[in-house]
This record gives structure tokens, C-alpha cells and sequence, in this order.
């Protein structure tokens, strides 16, 4: 990072110059579509009304936050700043028109946040540039951090319920635990294609639909047992996987990108239409619930509870439930890091890295790109099986597009084919997302018609322009090596290739 | 000597390329002897590329046949009866025949063991140079891990070809001078070493015929000696027939038995290295020149310089 | 034959909205070689931008004339919608030029997701129903099956041909289409020879939000009724037909939006609603499988 000098030493002028530019854009772009606002009378009649403030806040913050950005050189000191500065302003607003002293308060922690970036930028500016830290230990690190992450996810039911009790738990080891893991899995199983073998596939979902479908329908028609399957499932979804790869694959990697995302869609227009096969929009409810290998989870004498002599509550289910998706994706993991270490493994690898020499060295492309395609495919079936018999429900509705660009997401954000990185991305991606479920307490602030909940995803798609900006190749970027002869030394990202297939 | 006529490895026969309205190869013969070192040279844009195309698979011909004799001399009545079959590839009496305008790209290397490396290097760069070597052995692994289905459970039977796919990885590191820099991404090596190492990488499919696409290129004077006696060794001590596309003519004039020159898509020589430096008509195609007096100047002129280099 | 003429007339309305966003994808495509995920979302805020200024016209200016109000509404939401686009590049894409080619995919995903939310936090969750403009009919055969057009679809055709008509002589004629082309061959060389890519990538944006919108508005008025959904199925139907007719070739674009708006229109009329999303998009599939380039695209000659 060796700015020049001239960009080190903030220019007042300058900065304001450039504030003032983004604030006219800024105002530009707010204009028609927050300015006014479209409404609905009581004719039905759409008519439209003015709303200017927003139009103007709009412009203050940008005008702010530019003009922090230009004050500061250090990144952390504007993370610091521009925060501190919307505090302020929002504080001094409630000072004037609500509550004089917590409006005071607020502008003070405000300032004092303001301050603190300031100098803590002069600070930063006149330190000696980092040396980047020596990255030949990445590879040991990384395990030691996999081992306890391992026991961490095995103690984590355990250590809520003995936290929180068994109502308290629920929602961390169900919304947390069980929704994340579910997304660990998609993430690895897409991996394979996208991470490994550098496909770009936009309709991974699919591969999920049909896991679920396959669970929802065998055991509501012809009671087939989740253990029964979810092996099904996983095949079934491989087969598909197959169908769809053996015309497509020959493709270039944006036209297989449209086909897969072509063929998501047709998966889920024929759920939603085709009624007697899969009830459409209804969905199928009452899907069997999963059982303790036969016993079920029930209150009655035959159930987990009691056969164990425990008192019933229904986080028995919830934990077991956990603990299969926790061994349902340490599958997905072991497996892929078994077949990294294969020949397949390095083909798919090889095949991101240069498909024309793979094949100058008898490398069946087309064979290698199809069982990473169906491989892919398959542990989203077996996700999608999970998922049924979770939610005893499934309807067209959770298979859209935005799932597999979520799942995409999280790929590309851990770093392409980098296991412990997707990890990490889900957990980021979902759990931010859950977390951001719990800002009911902006209501006391921002007034009972303010909707949280409305902002999620619209935190959601900026997180995800953010994230690719500050690392666009992912947390982890380096490589693996998957067999050497003295050390295993880390390939640095910027060596290794993302495939265009 | 001229083993090209007596024992051909491969036969090129009436191959012709068409990319549209443009004809890039046309009516072009030539053979590559057993255990030779065979130039293709021409000016640039003669086609030579794209002849290194059509024997490898990346492009089909528009018209020709190229026959592989991997293991017996070749029986024309053989070859006559395989391309009669409309097969791609019988066990002949004579041995495997393969005829290589009918495969497909891959099958080329895993089947009738035709190696090539490229103009512009193709290492696979994020991975290290150990495993660029590991993938070449792709087939034979494949079949060692059953599929896939013994390599997941680690059986002895894998454990002992990994082994072995390692051993001669290793084997080829010492050769090309590599050992140190095992662990390292192939695409952090000095130009000169990944040239080598693409070929040590082609050589690991075990080839019948390695196919080398100016190996010599941007090399300094060291490494393109080195180059030299690395390719003497590849046809001395492990028998492996080379053919080679090559602009350096002291590399070309000090390894090859056997010289073809292309130009405009055609033939223009065939024959030793010494025969060949002396035609008028390959002067003529890289000075380009077409007057006979300036020929014969510059036919000496060559000479001279010729002359120069042992 | 007289349902067929209708259904012609039909399609080929659909076809041009098509086509016109799809020619936001293909020089994208073409100049950066990135699928911009959020073009259909900028298509959909068009639409709102139109909507908003034509009520702000009628209601708060109390401006009576029709086609004057239409022809005001076009150029500003053809305006805003360009510096949206603008703003878009500047902020998601530019950083992340030269990197890896999935980052700038997730970024615009990432904006995608972000412009559908911001429109329904600021205009709400609900259709919007537009007051209809432009609709009397003309009939071009008698008869109670006679087949009709309406004034909104002559506008439709009239303004996409003449809007696709000045577009091809800016890219054909102009110093702006060279360089765009230019950057489109070589990015590299081009900016040596002087050309500024990133101007020039700028405003490939701004053309492509701006016939954008010319499609948002048109949607508008030809539907009556605007929601913030409304991007995302348009977008994947728009980039479907740039491949069909070879992405980065704009003819291409335009006849693949054509007969994709044909294919729906036909499809549902003649066998079921429910399934033309399936039908446009097995065409593509074939067709790929048979031309890998699509219909105009250049086939691409693999460099060994």
C-alpha cells in the first residue's frame, strides 16, 4: 500500500470539493425515487406526495461520509469516523426536536467517536507502513483453527442449553446453529463446481429443490423413512445433475452460467405448475418429522424422552436435528478434502487452472467437469432432503434465485475452493442476516413505524457489494497444495486461477 | 538413416486446414521418425502451429491422414484396412495403430501417447510444480484409484501407484534440475524453468511422441544449451520420439536428425539438417527473397554464419 | 390466422422491451466481459422513476397533455435511470475491475438484491397501478376476431425502432462507438492508443440504463402497473435473449429479444400461460447446443 505522498496528507479543499460533487450526484439519484413518494388514496387512485427530507438526509450523509473518507487516510479511521458522525447528527436531531438530554449524550459519544478517528488517523498516518507478515505458516495455522472450530461446533448445543435452558436455546441452535450449518453444507457441496472446478453455476438450487421434493414426496406418498431417502435424494439429484450437465458442459463458462440459471428456474416454474405433482404454491405440508433412527420425538411412552428417561421438550429434536447437519457437512468435507487428494480432485483443480492443457495431457474434460457437476448436485440433495424434513414443509418459494446467489455468495466470498473460507462465509452471510432479525430495539429509537425487518435485505445486497470490494477474492485466497514433497507451503491467490468453464 | 522413410512413428499424409476461406496447411506430407528428433520449421505463419494442432486433436483437419504406428513399423496395408474401418484405432499385427485426425484431443494423449507443450506455456499456475506433474499422471492414477472408488478408501493398491506417480515426479525433478522448488506454485518459476518443466510434464504421460512448440523461446544462451541436451537425453535414454516447431536455428541444426520446412502452408523441404540448410528454396522462404542471383548470396551468407556455429 | 396476426402484433410489443434491455447486457458483456446481474433491477427502477415523474407531471404540475407528458417522462427517466447506472459502476464495479471475474458477478448480484429492497423501503411493498395512457385501438381486420393494435403498441415499436436507429449510428459513427468498440477488442491496447476505458466503460452504463429505461417506461405504460419485483424475471428473459442472439453482438441482442417475446406471446396463446418461461428458455438451451455462439455471436476460435 504505498499511497503517494501527496494522497497521504489529506487536502481540506479537496476533500470538500469532492463532497460537495457526491452530494449532487447523491441528490440526483434521490430526486424522483425517494423524494416522492407514490401512494394509494382512498379511491385507489396512486397519487403522489413530496417527501423531501429523505432527499436531504440522503444528501447530508453522503456529504459526510465523502468528506470523512477524504479527511482520512487510514481505513479504520473512517470505519470510526463516518459512524461517529451519523451518531452525532442523529443525536443532535433528538436533542432538538424529542429529549434535550439524550439527544446531548448521543452527540457527545457521537463527537468523542469523531474525535477519536481523528486522531487515531494522525496516529496511523505517521506510522511506518506494515510489513506484510510472513504467510508460509497459513496451512498449520489453519488446521489448528479447524480442530477447535470442530469441538466448538460439537459443544455448541450443549453449552446454549446449559446457558439458556431449553426454551432460551431454541432459536440460537435452531436459527444459528441448524440454518447456518445448512448453508456450511450448500456452500461446500458448491464448492466442487464452482470453487474446485471453476463452473460457474447459477442454479444450484435446483439440486436443493430436488433433494427436498424427493424427501417431501417419497415420504408423503409412499411413507418411505428419511433414512431411506436421503440417500435417494442425493442420487437423484446427482442424476439430474448429469441430465443437465452432459448438453451444457461443452459450453463456455457465461453461457453455462445462463443455462444453469435457465435450469433453476424451469425446476421451479414446473413446481409451482405442475399442481398434481407437487401441489404448487401450496407446497406439501405435513412431511414426516425426522425420528431418533425410528424413534420418533415425541411425548408419548415410546418416545426419545422417554425412552431415555428424560422429561420432554421439543429441543431434543431441534439438537438432533443439528447434529445431523453438522454430520451431513462434515461429510460434504470430508469428502471433498479426500477427493482433492485424488486424481479426480487435482483434474477438477487442473481443469480451473488450464482446460487446454488438461486435455493436451489426456485429461477427459468433459468427464471430469460432469462428476463435479453431479458430485455438486448431490450433497445439494442432500441438503435439500435436510431441509424438507426440518421444516415439514417445502414450497416452490424457498427455491429461488436469490438462494443460489446467496450460496454463490458465500463461495466466492470464502475464497474459491478454500473449505475452511466458505465456512466462514456462510457464518457471516446467514448469521448477519439472522442477526440483523433481532433489531427490534431501533424501534425505540427510529419510533414504532419504523420496520426493521424491511432492511434486512437491502443490508443483505449491499453486505454483498461491500464484502467483494474489500476482499474480491475471497477470506481466504491461497491454495491448499494437495500433495508435496518436503512442506506444504500455501499457493499465494493471486497465482491461482478461477476457471472460465 | 533417414529413418523417417524406413521406421515412421507417424505418417502425415494430404493434411489440409481450412479456417474459413483461409487455407493454412494444404497437401502437406511428412513423417516422423522412431527415435528422432524431427524439426518442423518456416517462417512464421507458415502453419506449423496449427500442423502441431492437428496432430494433437485441438483441431480437426479439414482433409488428411495421420497415422501413429506406436509400437511395430508401420504396415501401409494395415493403415489402408484400419481407415477403411472407420475405427479410430486397432492392435494391428505390425502393433497399435491410431489414426489421429478421427480422436479427440485427450484420447490423442491417453491413448496413442502424443505429448505436446505449448507456445505461449500453459502450467497450471496455482498449483505447485509437484502436482503439475502429479496431473499429467492423470490416467494412470485414475485407473490405480478404481475410479475414484479404491483412492477414497486409500486401499494399498492406490497407495502403492501414488507412490510410484511420485517417484517418477521426483524422478523428472532431478532431471530438469527442479527438486528444491517441489513445493513451490509453478507459475512463481523463472521463464526458463517453466519451459522445462512443461516439457518434464509432458514427458510424465510416458509419450510415444512429444510434440514441443518452440521450446527454445526467450531461453538465454545457458538454458537453451541446456534445453538441447535435455532433449538429446529424452531420445537417447528414454526412446521417446520428438518432433519440434523451432525458430532457433543453432537448436535445431544441433539437435535434429530430420528437418521439414513449411511455408505458406506448404512443404518447401524435407531431409537432413545438412541438405535442408543448403536448399535455395528454404533460404529463399526466410529471407524472402525470389531472385536466383540473391538466393545465391545469401545462400553463402548463410553459409558463412552457418559456418560459425559447431 | 387472425389470432396469429394478434399474437404478432403482441409478441413483437414484448420482443422490443426485450430487446431493449438486452442490449444493456450484451455491451456490458461485450466491453467488460461481466454479466450485470443488476441490469434487470435498473430496469425495474426505470420504471418506478417514470412512474413518479409522470404523476409529479400530471398531478403536481397539472399537465394535460398526453404526449407531451410521455415524451418529458422518457428523457427523465431516461436521465436519472443513466446517472443510477452510473453511480452503480462507479461504486460496485470499478474497484473491482481487473480482478477476479466472479467478484464483480457477486457485486452486481449484491446490487440487485440491494435496488429491488431499496424501492420497496421507499415506495412499499405494493403494485402500483398506473391511471392508462394511449389506449384506443386501431383495428387492422374486421370482425369480432379482429385483430387490434393499440396506440401503446404502435408507441412501443415506433419509439424502439427509433431509439434502436439513433443508438446503432452512435456506436457505428461516432468517436464514443469506436472507442467503445476499440475496448471491446483490446481494453489494453486501446487505452494505449489514448482512448480513455474508463470514460468509455462509463458510458456504456449510461446507454445501457438509458435504453433501460426507454424499456422501463414502455413497461409501465403497456402494463399499467409497476412493483419492485418486477426486475428480476424481465432482467433473466432480457439476458437470456442477449445469448440466445450471441452476447456482446447488438443485433444479436435485439433479434433475441424479438424472438423471445415472440416464443412467450405464441407459447401462451397457443398451448399455456403456466409454462412459457419454460418454453423461451429451452429454446436457448437448444439452441446453444447446437450454435455454442448463439445466432449472431462470433464463433470463438480457441486460442491453443
Amino acid at each position: 500500500m504505498a499511497a503517494p505522498l501527496d494522497q497521504k496528507r489529506p487536502d481540506l479543499s479537496r476533500a470538500l470539493v469532492d463532497a460537495g460533487f457526491a452530494a449532487l450526484v447523491t441528490f440526483g439519484l434521490s430526486f424522483p425515487i425517494l423524494a416522492l413518494r407514490t401512494e394509494q388514496d382512498m379511491q385507489n387512485r396512486l397519487i403522489v406526495e413530496p417527501r423531501w427530507s429523505w432527499s436531504v438526509i440522503a444528501v447530508m450523509v453522503v456529504f459526510c461520509a465523502r468528506l470523512l473518507a477524504g479527511l482520512l487516510s487510514d481505513w479504520r479511521a473512517r470505519a470510526l469516523a463516518i459512524p461517529g458522525a451519523l451518531i452525532a447528527v442523529f443525536g443532535a436531531h433528538m436533542g432538538v426536536t424529542q429529549a434535550l438530554t439524550h439527544g446531548a449524550g448521543i452527540t457527545a459519544l457521537g463527537l468523542a467517536l469523531l474525535i477519536g478517528a481523528f486522531a487515531l488517523d494522525a496516529r496511523l498516518r505517521d506510522a511506518p507502513a506494515p510489513v506484510a507478515a510472513p504467510r508460509a505458516e497459513r496451512a498449520d495455522r489453519s488446521r489448528l483453527i479447524s480442530m477447535a472450530g470442530l469441538a466448538a461446533l460439537f459443544l455448541f448445543p450443549f453449552v446454549m442449553l446449559a446457558w439458556l435452558g431449553p426454551q432460551g436455546s431454541l432459536k440460537w441452535i435452531n436459527n444459528y446453529g441448524v440454518q447456518i450449518l445448512i448453508y456450511v453444507m450448500l456452500g461446500w457441496g458448491l464448492n466442487i463446481v464452482v470453487g474446485l472446478a471453476g463452473l460457474l453455476d447459477l442454479g444450484y438450487v435446483a439440486f436443493y429443490a430436488v433433494g427436498a421434493y424427493t424427501y417431501a414426496l417419497l415420504s408423503t406418498t409412499f411413507g418411505l423413512s428419511f433414512w431411506i431417502c436421503l440417500p435417494l435424494a442425493g442420487v437423484l439429484a446427482a442424476f439430474w445433475g448429469v441430465i443437465l450437465g452432459f448438453p451444457v458442459l461443452r459450453l463456455r463458462g457465461d453461457y453455462l452460467a445462463i443455462v444453469t440459471l435457465a435450469f433453476g428456474e424451469i425446476i421451479r416454474v414446473v413446481l409451482i405448475n405442475w399442481t398434481d405433482f407437487s401441489n404448487g404454491y401450496a407446497g406439501i405440508s405435513s412431511i414426516p418429522r425426522v425420528t431418533f433412527f425410528g424413534v420418533p420425538f415425541t411425548a408419548a411412552d415410546d418416545g426419545f424422552a422417554a425412552m431415555l428417561g428424560l422429561e420432554f421438550t421439543p429441543i431434543h429434536r431441534t439438537i438432533f436435528l443439528y447434529f445431523l447437519i453438522l454430520c451431513l457437512a462434515l461429510l460434504t468435507n470430508v469428502v471433498t478434502l479426500r477427493l482433492r487428494a485424488l486424481p479426480i480432485g487435482r483434474a477438477w483443480e487442473a481443469l480451473r487452472e488450464d482446460e487446454i492443457a488438461c486435455r493436451s495431457l489426456g485429461v477427459n474434460t468433459v468427464n471430469t467437469k460432469l462428476t463435479a457437476f453431479a458430485l455438486g448436485a448431490m450433497f445439494g440433495g442432500f441438503a435439500g432432503a435436510f431441509f424438507a424434513v426440518r421444516q415439514n414443509f417445502v414450497s416452490p418459494e424457498s427455491f429461488t434465485f436469490i438462494e443460489s446467489a446467496t450460496i454463490l455468495a458465500i463461495v466466492v466470498l470464502g475464497g474459491m475452493g478454500s473449505q475452511i473460507g466458505v465456512a466462514l462465509a456462510a457464518v457471516a452471510m446467514i448469521g448477519g442476516t439472522e442477526i440483523l432479525r433481532e433489531l427490534d430495539f431501533l424501534k425505540q429509537i427510529f419510533g414504532e413505524s419504523f420496520d426493521p425487518a424491511q432492511y434486512r435485505m437491502l443490508i443483505f445486497g449491499l453486505a454483498m457489494v461491500v464484502m467483494m470490494i474489500w476482499k474480491p477474492r475471497g477470506l481466504i485466497s491461497s491454495r491448499t497444495p494437495s500433495i508435496f514433497l518436503k512442506k506444504r507451503t500455501a499457493v499465494a491467490g493471486s497465482l491461482v486461477r478461477e476457471g472460465r468453464g | 538413416m533417414s529413418r523417417w522413410l524406413t521406421d515412421p512413428l507417424l505418417t502425415v499424409e494430404g493434411l489440409t486446414m481450412r479456417f474459413g476461406g483461409l487455407t493454412a496447411v494444404s497437401d502437406f506430407h511428412f513423417s516422423v521418425g522412431r527415435g528422432d528428433i524431427t524439426a518442423l520449421i518456416g517462417p512464421n505463419g507458415a502453419g506449423k502451429t496449427t500442423v502441431f494442432n492437428c496432430i494433437t486433436g485441438f483441431y480437426k483437419p479439414t482433409q488428411g491422414r495421420l497415422a501413429l504406428a506406436r509400437t511395430g513399423v508401420a504396415n501401409p496395408v494395415e493403415v489402408e484396412a484400419l481407415t477403411r474401418s472407420g475405427r479410430r484405432f486397432a492392435t494391428m499385427q505390425s502393433g497399435d495403430l491410431f489414426l489421429l485426425e478421427r480422436m479427440a484431443d485427450h484420447e490423442i494423449a491417453q491413448r496413442a501417447h502424443v505429448a505436446r507443450t505449448f507456445q505461449n506455456i500453459r502450467l497450471f499456475a496455482g498449483m505447485t510444480v509437484l502436482e503439475n506433474l502429479i496431473v499429467a499422471q492423470h490416467n494412470a492414477l485414475m485407473r490405480a484409484s478404481g475410479l475414484t472408488l479404491f483412492g477414497l478408501f486409500n486401499t494399498p493398491g492406490y497407495r502403492r501407484a501414488e507412490r510410484a506417480a511420485m517417484a517418477r515426479a521426483v524422478g523428472w525433478l532431478e532431471r530438469i534440475n527442479l527438486v528444491e522448488r517441489a513445493d513451490d506454485p509453478a507459475g512463481a518459476l523463472p521463464y526458463g524453468d517453466q519451459r522445462r518443466l512443461e516439457i518434464a510434464r509432458a514427458m510424465c504421460i510416458d509419450p510415444a511422441l512429444l510434440c514441443l512448440d518452440e521450446p527454445a523461446a526467450g531461453l538465454n544462451p545457458r538454458e537453451s544449451a541446456e534445453l538441447t541436451t535435455l532433449l538429446r537425453s529424452i531420445r537417447d535414454d528414454d526412446g521417446v520420439s520428438v518432433l519440434l516447431i523451432e525458430h532457433d536455428m543453432s537448436v535445431v541444426m544441433q539437435v535434429s536428425d530430420h528437418v521439414v520446412v513449411l511455408d505458406y502452408g506448404r512443404k518447401i523441404a524435407d531431409g537432413a539438417p545438412q541438405a535442408v540448410r543448403e536448399d535455395p528454396k528454404v533460404i529463399a522462404a526466410y529471407l524472402g527473397v525470389d531472385d536466383e542471383a540473391e538466393v545465391i548470396a545469401a545462400e553463402s551468407e548463410i553459409a558463412a554464419i552457418a559456418g560459425d556455429s559447431p | 390466422m387472425e389470432n396469429f396476426l394478434q399474437q404478432l402484433v403482441n409478441g413483437l410489443t414484448l420482443g422490443s422491451i426485450y430487446g431493449l434491455i438486452a442490449i444493456g447486457y450484451t455491451m456490458v458483456f461485450g466491453i467488460i466481459g461481466m454479466v450485470n446481474f443488476a441490469h434487470g433491477d435498473v430496469f425495474m427502477l426505470s420504471a418506478f422513476i417514470a412512474l413518479i415523474i409522470f404523476l409529479a407531471l400530471t398531478q403536481l404540475l397539472g399537465l394535460a397533455s398526453m404526449p407531451v407528458a410521455f415524451l418529458i417522462v422518457l428523457v427523465a427517466a431516461m436521465a436519472f435511470t443513466a446517472l443510477w447506472n452510473w453511480a452503480i459502476e462507479r461504486v460496485a464495479y470499478r474497484p473491482l475491475r481487473g480482478s477476479f471475474r466472479l467478484a464483480p458477478l457477486i457485486s452486481a448480484i449484491g446490487m440487485s438484491i440491494f435496488l429491488s429492497n431499496f424501492v420497496q423501503v421507499v415506495q412499499g411493498p405494493r403494485n402500483k397501478p398506473v391511471p392508462p395512457m394511449f389506449t384506443d385501438l386501431i383495428h387492422l381486420t374486421d370482425g369480432p376476431l379482429g385483430v387490434t393494435m393499440s396506440y401503446k403498441q404502435i408507441l412501443i415499436m415506433a419509439v424502439t425502432a427509433a431509439l434502436l436507429l439513433g443508438f446503432w449510428f452512435v456506436v457505428q459513427k461516432t468517436a464514443l462507438g469506436r472507442a467503445q468498440r476499440a475496448c471491446e477488442q483490446d481494453r489494453k491496447m486501446a487505452s494505449l492508443l489514448g482512448v480513455d476505458v474508463d470514460r468509455t466503460i462509463s458510458l456504456t452504463f449510461v446507454i445501457g440504463a438509458a435504453l433501460a429505461a426507454v424499456a422501463g417506461t414502455l413497461y409501465m405504460l403497456y402494463y399499467g402497473v409497476v412493483n419492485f419485483t418486477d426486475g428480476f424475471t424481465p432482467g433473466v428473459k432480457a439476458f437470456t435473449a442477449a445469448v440466445l442472439g450471441g452476447i456482446g453482438s447488438l443485433p444479436g441482442a435485439v433479434i433475441g429479444g424479438l424472438l423471445i417475446g415472440l416464443i412467450e406471446t405464441f407459447w401462451s396463446a397457443y398451448f399455456s400461460s403456466d409454462y412459457k418461461d419454460v418454453a423461451a428458455f429451452s429454446v436457448l438451451a437448444v439452441t446453444l447446443i447446437f450454435m455454442p455462439s448463439g445466432l449472431l455471436g462470433r464463433p470463438e476460435v480457441e486460442k491453443v
